[in-house]
This record gives C-alpha cells, sequence and structure tokens, in this order.
C-alpha cells in the first residue's frame, strides 16, 4: 500500500520542528509501524538525507522505549498496543498518517520523535524502591502472600514506563506512572512500611518534573500498553492523604 | 600467558564458594568510598552488581545505550528463573540443579562455576521477593513454580509471562535508591567504545555521548562488563535492536580473550519470519511447552488447515524422537529437530517455514480460563503481531538466534584475562557450556551482580588500594580517545553506497546458514572468506547520511563493524571444534539417526581467543575442563 505521511522533525532541543511530507510505496500490511519507518529511512539514506530519529530497542512491547503520537493518539489508533506492536494492518491504502513525538512540558525533544523521559527515573528514584540491601533478605517463602494479592501488585507493576499515559493526558499528568508504582509497593507486605514516605517524596518528585495534576478523564488507560487500571490512581491518592495525616499526627 | 588459570578455589566442590568467601580480601569501610567503580550495563547483572557494590559503599559510574537503565534487554524475558528451592517437593536439590545445568551445557562448562551457581540460586530468590517481585503464588500464599525445558523437576519462579521484566524492576530500583543516596552516577544514552588500560590492568573507559555526539573519558579503580549477548549479529534474533558486541569486542582487542564464540543458542519457540523488513523475531515463551505439543504434518506438502488434519497425520516429532522429554527437551535438540523436519519440507505457514505449537489438548484438559491465566499476555502478543487466534489455531512457531552462550572468558572471579576488568551476565562465557537451560541466565546474571561480584570485586581492589588513583589526563587516554575519534571519522567518511542495515542483514543470513543450527568445515571456510569479502566492502561502499549528534545510523556502524570482524571468530572457533556438542553442530560429527557426537577425549575444553591485531590470525588457548564430581556421558534425553 501507499502512504502519506506526515512526520515531526526537529534537529534539537533548543530548535523549532516542522512536520514534513514523505510518500511512502510498497507497505505491507505485516510489516510493523517501526519497520514501515525503517524503510523510509532507507530510502532517506538512497537520497542522501538524515534518518528520522526514533526511539524503539525491544519491538516487542516490553522495554517502554518506542513511543509515538500517531494521527493524534499515542502509540497509534490501537488501545493497549505499543508502537512498535502496531502492525500497517490496522491502516488503509493511500491513508494520510500523522507521526509526532510524545508531548510533554516534563518530556523534552532531542531530535524528530526522540524524547528525554528522564523525570520517570527521578520519580522513583524520589522512593519508588523497597530499602531492601542484598543480603538482608529472609526466606523467601516465610512471608506467604495471598495469590489476589500477587496478581494484583503485578498488574500494577506491569508498567513499561513508555509515558503513554502522560502523552495522551490533557494535563501532562504523571498520576497513572507514579500510581503504578506506589500501589505496587504498597501492597505487599515487603514494601508496606515505607508506604507513606514513598508516596509523599514521590508525588513531590512528580510535580518538581513539571507534570500536571490528575483530573481524572481516564484516557491514559486506554493508550496503557499493559493497561493498567485508573482505579490505581484511586488508591494512590488515599494513600497521598492517608500520608499527610499521619505526618500531622 | 598464565591467564588461563581459572583459580579454582581449593575444596571439595560444595565448600569451593565457601572457602574463596572466607578468604577473600576486603576494603576497610571508609576506604571505600575512595575508590571508583565503572559498570557498563544497567541489566540484570549491571543493576544488581552496581546496587549491591553501592549498598558497600563504593562510588559507581554505571552506563547503558537506552534512555533509562530499566530497558535493559534482560527486561524482554518472559518464561521464569531458576532456583533450586524445592518447594514443591519434588526431588531437587543444589546438586541436581547442578548436574541438570553441566549436563545441559553438554560437559563444557567447569563444575565449580555452575555448582556456585545453583548454590546461589536459593537467595536470588529471597532478594527479589524482598525487592517486591511478585512472582506467582498458590492460594495457600506460598510461591508457584513450573517445570522448563531439560529438566524433570519444577524448578522454575516467574512472574506471568514477564519474568525479566519484574527481576528488572526489582534490580533497577535498588539502583535508583542508590542514585537517590549519591553513591551512583548513571549514564543512560551513552555507548562505550573503548576501554582504557594503564599498566596493563582496566582503568577507564571512553563513552561517546548518544545525545550530542561528545566522546568522553571516565577513570575507575575497575571496570565491570555486564553488557549482554550479542546474538543480534544475525540481525533477524529475538534481542533488541540495539543489543551488540561492541563493549566485549572493544576489550577483545585491547587483550581480553574470548570463550566458547560459536556457542549459540537458538530457541525453539519464536514467531516465523514473515516478510523481507522483518526487523525482529519475537519469542514467544518456552513455558509454553509445559502446555502446547509441537507438531508438523506427517505428509509433505500438506495443504489443509492446521484442524483439518487429523490426529493420525500429525507428526508429534519430539514426543516420537524423545519421549522421556517430549516438547520438553532442551533447546538446541528442540530447534535441531524443528529445522530438520522444516528443510526435510514438511514446514508450516505461509512461508512453510515453521511448525506449529498446539494448545487445543491442554485447553480441553483443563479449561480455557486456566490456560488464560497462565499465558494469557502471550496469546495476546501472539494475536498482536499475527492477527491469529491461538485458543483457536495453534500458533506458529520457529527457531531463532536467542542466547549466546560465549563471551568474555572469565575466571572463577569473573575477572577477564585483563586484570581488573570484569565480566558478568551474559557477557561472560562462564556457566551454560554449549547451550544454556531455559530460566538459567536470568539467574546466572543475577547472580553474578548480586552474589558473587559482590566478593570477587573488592578481594581485587583490596590490592588496588595502595596504587594511585587514575586521571582522565592520563596519556592512556588521549590514545584510546584519538582511537575512537579517528574511528568514528572513518566510518563517516567512507561516502560509499550502502545501508548499514544492508551489511548487517547479509552478515546475519550467511552466519545463519553457516554458522547457525548446524555448521559444516566447508560452509565455516566458505563463511570466513565471504565475511572478509563483505568487512571489505563495508570499508569502501558504505552510506552514512546525518552528522555527528544524535546518529543512529553512526551507531549502528559502529556495531556493525565489530560485528563483521566478531562474526569471523564466531566460524573459526566453530571450524576449530571437530565434534558436535550442544548447540554447536557439526554435520560431520553425528550418529546415523541425526544425533549429536561428542568427542571429550580431543575437545573437553573451553576454547579462548588471542587478538593479535587487524588481519591478524587469533590464537587459540585452551583451558582443560576437567571432571571430579560428573561423569561425562552421552547426553540424552530419549
Ligand atoms: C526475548 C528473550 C527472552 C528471554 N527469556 C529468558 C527467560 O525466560 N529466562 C532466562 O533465564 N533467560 C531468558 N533470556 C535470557 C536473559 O534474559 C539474558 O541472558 C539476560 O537477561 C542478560 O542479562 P544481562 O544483564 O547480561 O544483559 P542485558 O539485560 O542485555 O543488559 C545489557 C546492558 O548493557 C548495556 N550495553 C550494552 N552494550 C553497551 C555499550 N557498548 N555501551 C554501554 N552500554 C551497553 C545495555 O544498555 C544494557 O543496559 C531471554 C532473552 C531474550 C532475548
Ligand atoms: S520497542 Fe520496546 S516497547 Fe516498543
Amino acid at each position: 500500500m501507499k502512504l502519506n505521511l506526515k512526520i515531526w522533525r526537529q534537529e534539537n532541543a533548543s530548535e523549532k520542528g516542522r512536520l514534513v511530507d514523505y510518500q511512502l510505496d510498497g507497505v505491507t500490511t505485516h510489516m510493523s509501524f517501526l519497520e514501515m519507518m525503517d524503510m523510509l529511512n532507507q530510502l532517506l539514506i538512497e537520497k542522501g538525507e538524515r534518518t528520522i530519529e526514533f526511539d524503539h530497542d525491544c519491538r516487542e512491547g516490553i522495554c517502554g522505549q518506542c513511543g509515538m503520537m500517531i494521527n493524534g493518539r499515542a502509540h497509534g489508533p490501537l488501545a493497549n498496543t505499543t508502537t512498535c506492536q502496531l502492525h500497517m494492518r490496522s491502516f488503509k491504502d493511500g491513508e494520510t498518517i500523522y507521526v509526532e513525538p510524545f508531548r510533554s512540558s516534563a518530556f523534552t525533544v532531542l531530535r524528530d520523535l526522540k524524547i528525554d523521559r528522564g523525570s520517570f527515573d527521578r520519580i522513583i528514584q524520589a522512593g519508588g524502591f523497597i530499602s531492601a540491601s542484598t543480603g538482608q533478605a529472609p526466606e523467601a517463602n516465610s512471608i506467604p502472600i495471598a495469590h489476589e494479592t500477587a496478581e494484583a501488585a503485578f498488574d500494577a507493576a506491569a508498567c513499561i514506563g513508555c509515558g503513554a499515559c502522560v502523552a495522551t493526558c490533557k494535563n501532562s499528568s504523571a498520576a497513572l506512572f507514579t500510581a503504578a508504582k506506589v500501589v505496587h509497593l504498597a501492597i505487599l507486605p515487603q514494601g508496606k512500611l515505607e508506604t507513606a514516605k514513598r508516596v509523599d517524596a514521590m508525588v513531590q518528585q512528580m510535580d518538581a518534573e513539571g507534570f500536571g495534576h490528575c483530573s481524572n478523564t481516564e484516557a491514559c488507560e486506554v493508550e496503557c500498553p499493559q493497561g493498567i487500571s485508573v482505579l490505581h490512581i484511586a488508591r494512590f491518592n488515599y494513600l497521598y492523604h492517608e500520608s499527610r495525616l499521619l505526618s500531622k499526627t | 600467558m598464565n591467564a588461563l588459570n581459572a583459580n579454582i578455589p581449593e575444596g571439595a566442590l560444595e565448600d569451593k564458594w565457601s572457602n574463596f568467601k572466607e578468604k577473600a580480601k576486603l576494603v576497610n569501610p571508609a576506604n571505600r568510598q575512595k575508590m571508583e567503580l565503572i559498570v557498563v550495563g544497567t541489566g540484570l547483572a549491571g543493576a544488581s552488581c552496581t546496587a549491591s557494590l553501592a549498598e558497600q559503599g563504593y562510588r559507581i559510574k554505571s552506563f547503558c545505550f537506552q534512555d533509562s537503565a530499566r530497558r535493559a534487554h534482560s527486561v524482554a524475558a518472559q518464561g521464569g528463573v531458576n532456583a533450586a528451592k524445592n518447594y514443591k517437593n519434588d526431588g531437587d536439590s543444589v546438586y541436581r540443579m547442578f548436574y541438570d545445568t553441566i549436563k545441559g551445557g553438554d560437559f563444557r562448562s567447569r563444575e565449580a562455576n555452575v555448582y556456585r551457581l545453583a548454590e546461589c540460586s536459593l537467595a536470588l530468590i529471597d532478594q527479589s521477593v524482598a525487592q517486591g517481585v511478585p512472582f506467582a503464588r498458590e492460594y495457600g500464599g506460598y510461591l508457584n513454580n513450573r517445570s522448563f525445558g531439560g529438566v524433570q523437576v519444577s524448578r522454575t519462579f516467574y512472574a506471568r509471562g514477564q519474568t525479566g521484566q519484574q527481576l528488572l524492576l526489582g534490580a533497577y530500583q535498588a539502583l535508583m535508591r542508590q542514585e537517590s543516596l549519591g553513591k551512583v552516577k548513571t549514564y543512560t544514552r551513552h555507548e562505550m567504545l573503548d576501554l582504557v588500560l594503564i599498566d596493563g590492568k582496566a582503568k577507564g573507559i571512553i563513552t561517546r555521548d548518544l545525545v550530542t555526539g561528545e566522546i568522553e573519558r571516565h577513570a575507575a579503580d575497575a571496570v565491570v562488563l555486564a553488557t549482554g549477548g550479542y546474538g543480534k549479529i544475525y540481525y533477524l534474533s529475538t534481542l533488541a535492536m540495539g543489543c551488540n558486541g561492541s563493549a566485549i569486542w572493544r576489550a577483545h582487542q585491547k587483550g581480553a580473550l574470548m570463550s566458547g564464540v560459536s556457542w549459540i543458542q537458538f530457541h525453539p519457540t519464536s514467531l516465523p519470519q514473515s516478510g523481507e523488513q522483518q526487523s525482529k523475531l519475537t519469542l514467544m515463551s518456552e513455558s509454553l511447552r509445559n502446555d502446547g505439543r509441537i507438531w508438523v504434518p506427517l505428509k509433505e506438502g500438506e495443504q489443509r488447515e492446521a484442524g483439518l488434519i487429523p490426529e493420525e497425520e500429525r507428526d508429534y516429532y519430539l514426543e516420537r524422537r524423545y519421549p522421556a522429554f517430549g516438547n520438553l527437551s532442551p533447546r538446541d535438540i528442540s530447534s535441531r529437530a524443528a529445522k530438520e523436519r522444516i528443510d526435510a519440507g514438511f514446514g508450516v505457514g505461509p512461508m512453510k517455514n515453521a511448525v506449529y505449537l498446539d494448545f487445543s489438548r491442554a485447553i480441553k484438559a483443563q479449561g480455557k480460563a486456566k490456560i488464560k491465566e497462565k499465558y494469557s499476555n502471550l496469546f495476546t502478543m501472539y494475536e498482536k503481531i499475527t492477527g491469529i487466534n491461538a485458543y483457536e489455531q495453534p500458533m506458529l512457531i520457529s527457531p531463532a538466534a536467542h542466547f549466546t552462550m560465549g563471551g568474555l572468558w572469565v575466571d572463577y572471579q569473573l575477572m577477564t584475562s585483563i586484570p581488573g576488568l570484569f565480566a558478568l551476565g551474559e557477557a561472560n562465557f562462564s556457566d551454560h557450556g554449549a547451550n544454556r537451560l531455559g530460566a538459567n541466565s536470568l539467574l546466572q546474571a543475577c547472580v553474578d551482580g548480586y552474589f558473587i561480584a559482590p566478593y570477587t570485586i573488592p578481594n581485587y581492589l583490596a590490592d588496588e588500594l595502595k596504587a594511585e588513583r587514575v586521571k582522565t589526563s592520563h596519556p592512556a587516554f588521549d590514545e584510546a580517545e584519538a582511537q575512537v575519534k579517528a574511528k568514528l571519522q572513518q566510518l563517516m567518511e567512507i561516502k560509499g553506497s550502502l545501508s548499514v542495515d544492508y551489511f548487517h542483514k547479509t552478515l546475519g543470513k550467511l552466519l545463519y546458514d553457516k554458522c547457525g543450527l548446524s555448521r559444516s568445515k566447508e560452509g565455516l571456510q566458505q563463511a570466513i572468506e565471504e565475511i572478509k569479502a563483505l568487512r571489505n566492502k563495508f570499508y569502501t561502499d558504505l552510506k552514512l547520511t546525518g552528522d555527528e549528534h544524535l546518529n543512529s545510523e553512526l551507531e549502528k556502524a559502529g556495531r556493525v563493524a565489530d560485528y563483521l570482524e566478531l562474526g569471523e571468530l564466531m566460524c573459526l572457533d566453530a571450524l576449530q571444534r571437530e565434534e558436535s556438542c550442544g548447540a554447536h553442530f557439526r554435520e560431520e560429527y553425528q550418529t546415523a539417526d541425526g544425533e549429536a557426537v561428542r568427542d571429550d577425549e580431543h575437545y573437553a575444553y573451553v576454547s579462548a581467543w588471542e587478538w593479535k591485531g587487524e588481519n591478524e590470525q587469533h590464537v587459540l588457548h585452551k583451558e582443560p575442563l576437567t571432571f571430579e564430581r560428573v561423569s561425562l556421558t552421552v547426553r540424552s534425553y530419549k
């Protein structure tokens, strides 16, 4: 099939970017979206032009490195699917496709579609861990954890940190990302003890990075490749308020 | 050269590691903060090592090429991690795990290393649970297990189909904690391009900032490479696009020996190639083989759909050839058996390059809900990629390049032949012999980083304490930096007509055909000549566009340049080993019914190659393998 592509090109963080038109012929339905981008880049090389920079690594939906706004949607038209898992069978011959980077005040565009998501790492540094140094652990089966609890913790822990939740949110909120980590650790007996301190520090960091507030539009859950539920945000808010109360007493 | 002393501690097999730990030298806490380490890699091996040593008090610089430490390719491991906890009371023990691993590796690994791996597996599960890794649990709240290929016990711990991700997040979070405490500084989007030696010891690295393009110098008292596997050399593989052999290759060119280079595992249950533009083969976790049955049609050139082929016209070839292990036969055997059927004309799917993995019987016996609970994300992933619902039709699978048993030669302390240079995780050659058992490599990466390096690196540093701290103004850094810059410039200036991907794909195809699932003397000799020619063409006809700042094409070019040299060494390694063992199957050395013929009399050694310079012949050293506890048997899974 033949495609009209409008792709965001930007030299670096300080220069302005713009959409550039490209035509691509010979795309097949079983190609992935990124393989389509590879094909376009091959053409650009033939023409002697700089290739389009985009992030990707595992190409199987788990590393969280890929991510583009495709026709205005984070990771493209399918719900709960990363850009690398999107295939060209989701598009029509002759279609015009807009491709832009994930945008947020807390993500900087580095070049073309590549962005800096270091703010996520800093939110985790603020408290997204259990303070268990190597060697301190007790025998693994000494603390039983209910099957349902372990499964619920997994549901939250499955976050791949791609930033689609932020990119799709009109407030650029990182609430789903942060909530997923807070809840994952809070519901496990190993992580529970540090909850109050953790949630407080992570929220502060989230704000310091310039992420916006959550106004419960629930847009994030739709785009999240792991389908992480917005109910985690409710629980996160509860834990946050609880930590504030505790710190007052 | 005396580098090939593996430094195995004294004592009985069971006591060696304890004996080492008891005598290992220590650095006093006040001195630890004076010492600095470089750890390249933030996968399970790198992140766990960095966090554990930072907890002890060392200052560490940590590097990765992705945009966050959490994205190292360990994240993609699906199936699980082994440990000899014997929670199932099914006869497992440290010794049995040791034996399974030695045998699985076709008796081409060190007894002492493998025993230690099994021994340390127990503590790893404890550690991960303490970090909050949500492993699967039984209804009573205790940890659950499943079994994996090549063993008869259930010792695999798992977190749905995302075990690697969950283990890595545990290690990443431990790393981030140390960063917040100021002990660690992570350099993301940085690529190591050279190792710096001072007086023969590893004392620093040269990196490129992948955003600005800046070439940087970093000095340290010791350097750790935990840079993962190089299976991406085949282009089509289960590895991530950025996985590379460059860090270890550049260390190799500085004198570190490389071992078992041609021992590369092909995973039996990957999705088949479906088109020319394909960039990656997605793995379907081996755990699927617990419930899925593998078959091809009995009739050559069968045209009917899978569902219309009656039971008696199906060939469950693994169950037929290996009745004791059946669909759970080890990877090398399963992959080769699939290739044998596909090459013989029984392949299925649009390109006739696949076999079926069928769940119909398991769904009938256990119900769809149970199968869904066990594998839902894998079935969803399969549908996303192929558009096919595997609850209704069998999956199409085929073998894909997956794991490199080979890597930098290391001694028992995980130190390479360069003093002060350590190699951890998939980047070293150590524990898996000629074939790795499923779920053993997450384990090895973790054990190397959490439990071994935190003893062996201080043991080295204790003697370095007296040495002067090196500065990046040392002439050795000038020289290394100049070399790196010259190399990058050379690549930019070729100005030919063919893209990097062209060279990578051509090399990959060539290696897949001649140094892949099976090898022959003639094929390997041809491959060596063809790789040399391809390399010449690369340096005369490569075309790079863009500038020296952020430029993915330039990054790829550096990696492919190294692959073009590493690929030749792979062939050389395969050529010299005139036997079949594990993943290394030489067509000349097989029984009448196609089973591998090992030659313990002549090849019970680890190859260790020494780089002699560009266009010079590599020199082969041998580390003989001596077996005190196990007797070498034919590795039969019949
Ligand atoms: C799809 C897949 C599924 C798997 N499933 C399983 C499983 O179920 N069970 C199991 O036991 N094993 C499994 N494995 C194998 C296992 O995941 C790996 O062997 C293991 O995770 C390797 O860990 P590592 O830390 O050595 O390397 P990696 O996790 O690959 O990390 C390498 C690190 O090095 C960095 N790096 C590399 N080169 C450079 C450079 N030049 N400069 C700077 N940084 C660099 C990278 O950025 C990264 O941080 C699987 C492998 C794959 C590919
Ligand atoms: S490339 Fe890893 S999630 Fe898309």
